[in-house]
């Protein structure tokens, strides 16, 4: 971490990991891919990706990752989660399987898989003011909805008044997919007021 | 305000996509389902009879009874995927109708129309397609495949075609890319898919959607090595529960193609775990009988 470029992880057990590189590359922002506690001592900050929330879950157990990353969660490193990323850093899940478990982080009940199966996947743009501009292109795959905000301040919601994105000082967990619809600001955002802020 | 999108392909290519670096596993029963959910996998494909009974039992194999499917989508939360025939729309639309996550058009199941695949592109379900080459793989994406495996041969745990077919992929891509932009015309006819789509492929060195690896998977070494040849993701077909300890196997398929770099990970998760299935050699296979040489 010299001065204020970061080194963002990418958690890479499962998912669209590759996706999260290329929105990082194209901001110019020094990234690495992390498997183990060793990789994420050496982050300024996180990325948990899309993918299945129950088989990351079950792999960062297996492999040994798992209390390292709510340790760090709970020091205060910058995490930003999309989709499943979210479900992991919810305290609360609803929908998920018998011995799902999360992360924790954000005091929210999140809904999984809240829209119904593939067929109700959809793309859309939406309002982010915390951001500003033109709205924010965004992809919801199977995605989850944050069904009580808890002590979370909201900063997405739908035309219809779920709400897709919360943040909980350094953590910030999104429904949707703006990694998979070349939308590089959320990403930018992110890393400007939450991830530079936080190096010392 | 936008209005919502469903069914474009960024939509369909982007599940494909949260799948990567996961195991999908071919279920019978419910039981079974709930076994491979356990054991990580990140989606099921229902099916009536695993490939390797299929290829045992012969007959005309089929879209698998909608209660069958109804019933494996209640037993899990990850993504279910379903087979059609080749051709076969009317499968499609009624898996479609069924809300299953993802349709294969496969080639394990008896082709219904030996000329055209699936239109795919009218359907707001997202589709995988079986390929043994690039040309194969690019005709697919341009019918609306979101995403592609290698074929393999199915139900032989006999994982020599599905290594063919991913390096026969992967070093098409490759050559592809090494082509001069004048000649990517000649590379268009020969591949016998469209120029815009080769031009694409050659501009950017990969396929514009995840490739799966399928057909022969029984070991986590065999999965592993999928990974390690540039497979995005594994489809175990057979090979769990046609073994000796399907719980045990599932779980070490899962964990070595998380880790698939890391031997010592291989190496602990392939110990004890009982008979691999028994296996049919690809090469005693006469050709009639041999699965992958359907689609074209």
């Amino acid at each position: 971490m010299a001065g204020n470029s970061p080194l963002v992880g990418v958690l890479a057990l499962q998912g669209d990991v590759r996706e999260h590189e290329g929105v990082l590359a194209e901001l110019g922002i020094a990234h690495r891919q992390v498997r183990n506690a060793e990789q994420l001592a050496e982050v300024d900050a996180l990325i948990i990706p899309g993918g299945e929330s129950s088989v990351i879950d079950k792999l960062t157990r297996i492999f040994g990752v798992r209390d390292a990353l709510v340790a760090a969660i709970q020091r205060g490193l910058p995490v930003l989660g999309t989709c499943a990323g979210l479900i992991l850093l919810a305290d609360r899940v609803t929908g998920g399987l018998d011995d799902q478990q999360t992360f924790g982080g954000l005091d929210v009940t999140v809904e999984r898989n809240a829209f119904g199966s593939q067929v109700d996947s959809f793309e859309t743009t939406i309002d982010m003011p915390a951001i500003g501009g033109a709205p924010i292109r965004s992809s919801f795959i199977r995605a989850p909805i944050v069904r009580d905000a808890g002590s979370t301040e909201v900063i997405a919601t739908l035309p219809t008044g779920e709400i897709v994105g919360v943040r909980h000082g350094n953590i910030v967990g999104i429904s949707f997919h703006p990694e998979v619809s070349n939308e590089l600001r959320v990403h930018d955002w992110w890393v400007r007021t939450v991830v530079v802020p936080s190096l010392r | 305000m936008a209005e919502n999108t469903v069914g474009t392909l960024r939509i369909k290519s982007g599940l494909a996509d949260m799948l990567k670096g996961g195991v999908i596993m071919d279920v019978v029963t419910p039981e079974q389902a709930r076994i491979a959910e356990d054991a990580g996998a990140v989606a099921v494909m229902a099916l009536e009879r695993v490939p390797a009974d299929i290829r045992a039992q012969g007959g005309v194999a089929r879209m698998s009874d909608p209660d069958l499917i109804d019933a494996i989508k209640r037993e899990v939360k990850i993504p279910v995927m379903a087979k059609a025939r080749i051709g076969h729309f009317v499968e499609a639309q009624v898996l479609e109708a069924l809300e299953v996550d993802y349709i294969d058009e496969s080639e394990v199941l008896s082709p219904a129309d030996y000329v055209n695949h699936i239109d795919k592109s009218n359907f707001t379900v997202p589709f995988v397609c079986g390929a043994t080459n690039l040309g194969e793989a690019l005709r697919r994406i341009t019918e609306g495949a979101a995403m592609i495996r290698s074929k393999g041969e199915a139900g032989t745990g006999d994982v020599s075609e599905a290594t063919k077919h991913i390096r026969t992929i992967k070093s098409e891509i490759a050559a592809l890319a090494a082509k001069n932009a004048d000649e990517l015309f000649v590379a268009a006819k020969e591949l016998q898919a469209p120029y815009e789509l080769v031009k694409w492929v050659s501009e950017n060195g990969k396929l514009p959607v995840v490739l799966f690896v399928a057909g022969g998977v029984a070991t986590p070494a065999d999965a592993a090595m999928m990974m390690q040849l540039g497979a995005d993701g594994v489809f175990v077909g057979s090979g769990v529960f046609k073994s000796g300890n399907p719980v045990e196997r599932a779980k070490a398929i899962v964990k070595a193609t998380a880790a698939y770099t890391d031997a010592k990970v291989i190496a602990e998760v392939s110990r004890g775990l009982g008979e691999a299935m028994v296996g049919i050699n690809v090469n005693d296979l006469p050709a009639p009988h041999r699965l992958s040489e359907r689609g074209w």
